[in-house]
């Protein structure tokens, strides 16, 4: 599908072609977003921010999870366990090294990257469904790492209840009003980040593998280095997203929501939304996340009429099978997800009212 | 011909795949600035030939000679740095890329900027790319595929794919261009479009062309030299004419009953 403009928005050098926000009420909407998000905590209930807290961590890890298998094509279903990975790296160096947060993070974050490295060698012999499987590696051995090795240290089933505060000076970032404004500065920079490599030469490296491996070698890409690189870039998103979480929940432990099910669900947000492109995290995230919330009150509203005395049981029934049911619908309707789904709805309105 | 130095040398490739023997002790030798057209029946080996090149197969035993590199030993992306370039006989692009896209990506082996460039992309990433951009708006209004620059390539008709894919090949500015059958299932406009292409490829880029196809009308009139396959073997080498008048050939390809 062409690119459909406005009329009367044209380029005249190659810099305006390649702008990604192209008028001037588009950096005024984009900021008033941001600044909306920012503010959130000073003008709207809790809920709100708390969410946007969760969906923008979570957000991190699927974006980083697009690049690898949205772009690049490589399955992985290890991303919850780089999370994890990141998130203990991130608590420990807080913890026993007494450095900021803000320096653990970047280095949970390269601590991650570098345990994704090593579960991306598979990807030089095995692709597709195998690779899933290789890749299965990753999400088994690292929460049995967590919960077995270093128990002083790790903490084992409980993991590290007491994952430090931020702290800068003496403002202390301990309650999602306030460590929202950190998840919401590193997204954005994952976000600059993902659509920058999306749109530059290791992009099209990545799209190049994904959409003709044969070809994209013959053509001169390093297939193994580029996947590599695809691996350890996810898996930094993966550390970022641990670490943000592991800080603004204070815990971190393998028992806490790190498990296969959780790399399933990034995949089905990946879908929902649309993969390969950087609209997709963004829609998929927030609506499955969404959802999880909306199946609780129709779970405790059909508890009240039929199923009465087993609301606990509904409720923990609902989510897997809304998620299911809304990967599905997805799958069969709309495959390539919401942002192809708003592409067509920007076009059909520019079209309008000329649809031939 | 004004000079003939060699492009790239076979020497004695041997290819078998599980004992099956592809291509047999096959020798020739690809003269610079020239359009060789390889022919021969289906499964002659043609595209294996071609593969080898490529290192896509492994030859047994003989080398492929490209400046003074043997390349049955280099890796295929290495390859393509040397200089060489293909299209595919069955498409091979990026069918979720613009076509603008399939050729900066085609760039990628002149292109510098590493993954730190690559995420910042601001200053260097960017003024590569708009540098790169130049050359491939220059094939593109070339190959007159202006109007589909921004189209994504798994939409468009198989007769302007096929173009896109030489347009990729071209934008990794090749010294050898590998064209496996790039007339295949077009129609007769399409083909003589495709046949002015090649010949203004080969004479302003003064680029060495290999060329597979089953046309032999078009192979006579564009090929300066033709390498003949049956079986895995070469049964035959030589110019046009003389190809059309050699006996082995005329039973192997085209038929007894065109002697």
């Amino acid at each position: 599908m062409a690119v459909i403009r406005p009329s009367g928005d044209f380029d005249r050098n190659y810099n305006q072609d390649m702008a990604l926000i192209r008028k001037p009420w588009q950096w005024v909407l984009l900021l008033l977003s941001i600044g909306a998000v920012a503010t959130s905590p000073y003008w709207a209930p809790p809920y709100v921010y708390i969410k946007a807290n969760q969906i923008g961590y979570t957000l991190i890890a699927v974006q980083g999870l697009n690049i690898l298998t949205g772009f690049t094509g490589q399955i992985s279903m290890g991303q919850s366990a780089f999370m994890l990975a990141g998130g203990y790296i991130s608590a420990l160096i807080v913890t026993y090294l007494n450095l900021s947060f803000f320096i653990a993070l970047p280095l949970a974050a390269l601590g991650a990257g570098l345990v994704g490295l090593i579960f991306g060698i598979p990807s030089l012999r095995v692709k597709g469904f195998y690779l899933a499987m290789a890749t299965l590696a990753a999400q088994f051995i690292i929460p049995w790492f967590t919960l077995h090795m270093f128990p002083e240290y790790l903490g084992g089933q409980n993991g590290i209840i007491s994952a430090p505060v931020p702290v800068i000076g003496s403002y202390e970032f301990n309650e999602p009003a306030r460590f929202i404004h950190i998840t919401l500065f590193v997204l954005i920079l994952t976000t600059i980040a993902a659509v920058n490599i999306s749109r530059s030469r290791m992009g099209r490296a990545f799209v190049a593998i994904r959409d003709n491996d044969l070809a994209a070698e013959l053509l001169g890409v390093n297939l193994f280095g580029y996947k590599l690189r695809a691996f350890f870039i996810a898996a930094v998103y993966a550390g970022l997203a641990g670490a943000l979480r592991a800080h603004s929940s204070w815990q971190i432990g393998s028992e806490m929501g790190y498990d296969l099910s959780e790399s399933i669900i990034f995949l089905g947000m990946l879908v929902v939304g649309g993969l390969g492109t950087n609209l997709g995290p963004f829609l998929g995230t927030s609506l499955i996340i969404l959802m999880e919330d909306f199946s609780n009150i129709v779970g405790t509203k059909v508890s009240a009429v039929m199923l009465t005395g087993m609301t606990e049981r509904v409720l923990t029934s609902f989510r897997p099978i809304f998620f299911g049911l809304i990967l599905m619908l997805f799958l069969i309707f709309e495959p390539r997800g919401l942002a192809y789904r708003w592409q067509l709805f920007k076009a059909s309105w520019r079209l309008r009212p000329f649809s031939h | 011909m004004a000079e003939t130095s060699t492009q790239l040398s076979f020497e004695n490739v041997f290819l078998s795949f599980g004992g099956t023997l592809a291509l047999t002790d096959v020798s020739f030798k690809v003269i610079k600035g020239e359009i060789l057209a390889i022919i021969g029946p289906n499964g002659a080996g043609k595209t294996s030939l071609l593969n080898c090149v490529n290192h896509f197969y492994s030859p047994d035993r003989g080398g492929i000679i490209f400046k003074e590199n043997d390349l049955t030993k280099i890796p295929p992306h290495k390859i393509a740095k040397l200089g060489i370039a293909r299209t595919f006989q069955n498409l091979a692009l990026y069918s979720g890329l613009s076509t603008l896209d399939n050729l900066m990506a085609a760039r990628h082996i002149h292109m510098k900027s590493n993954m730190i460039q690559s995420i910042i992309y601001w200053g260097m990433g960017q003024k590569e790319d708009i540098e790169h951009r130049r050359v491939v708006e220059e094939i593109i209004s070339f190959l007159e595929i202006e109007h589909i620059r921004k189209a994504i390539v798994g939409a468009l008709p198989h007769g302007l794919r096929k173009r896109v894919e030489l347009g990729r090949a071209l934008a990794m500015e090749p010294d050898v261009l590998l064209l496996d059958e790039p007339m295949t299932g077009m129609n007769v406009e399409e083909k003589e479009d495709m046949a002015r292409f090649i010949l203004d490829i080969h004479e302003i880029r003064k680029t060495t062309i290999m060329l597979i196809e089953h046309d032999m009308g078009l192979v006579m009139d564009i090929a300066d030299r033709v390498v003949v396959l049956d079986f895995g073997s070469k049964i035959a080498e030589g110019t046009p004419e003389e190809i059309r008048k050699n006996p082995i050939v005329i039973q192997a390809y085209l038929g007894e009953e065109h002697i």
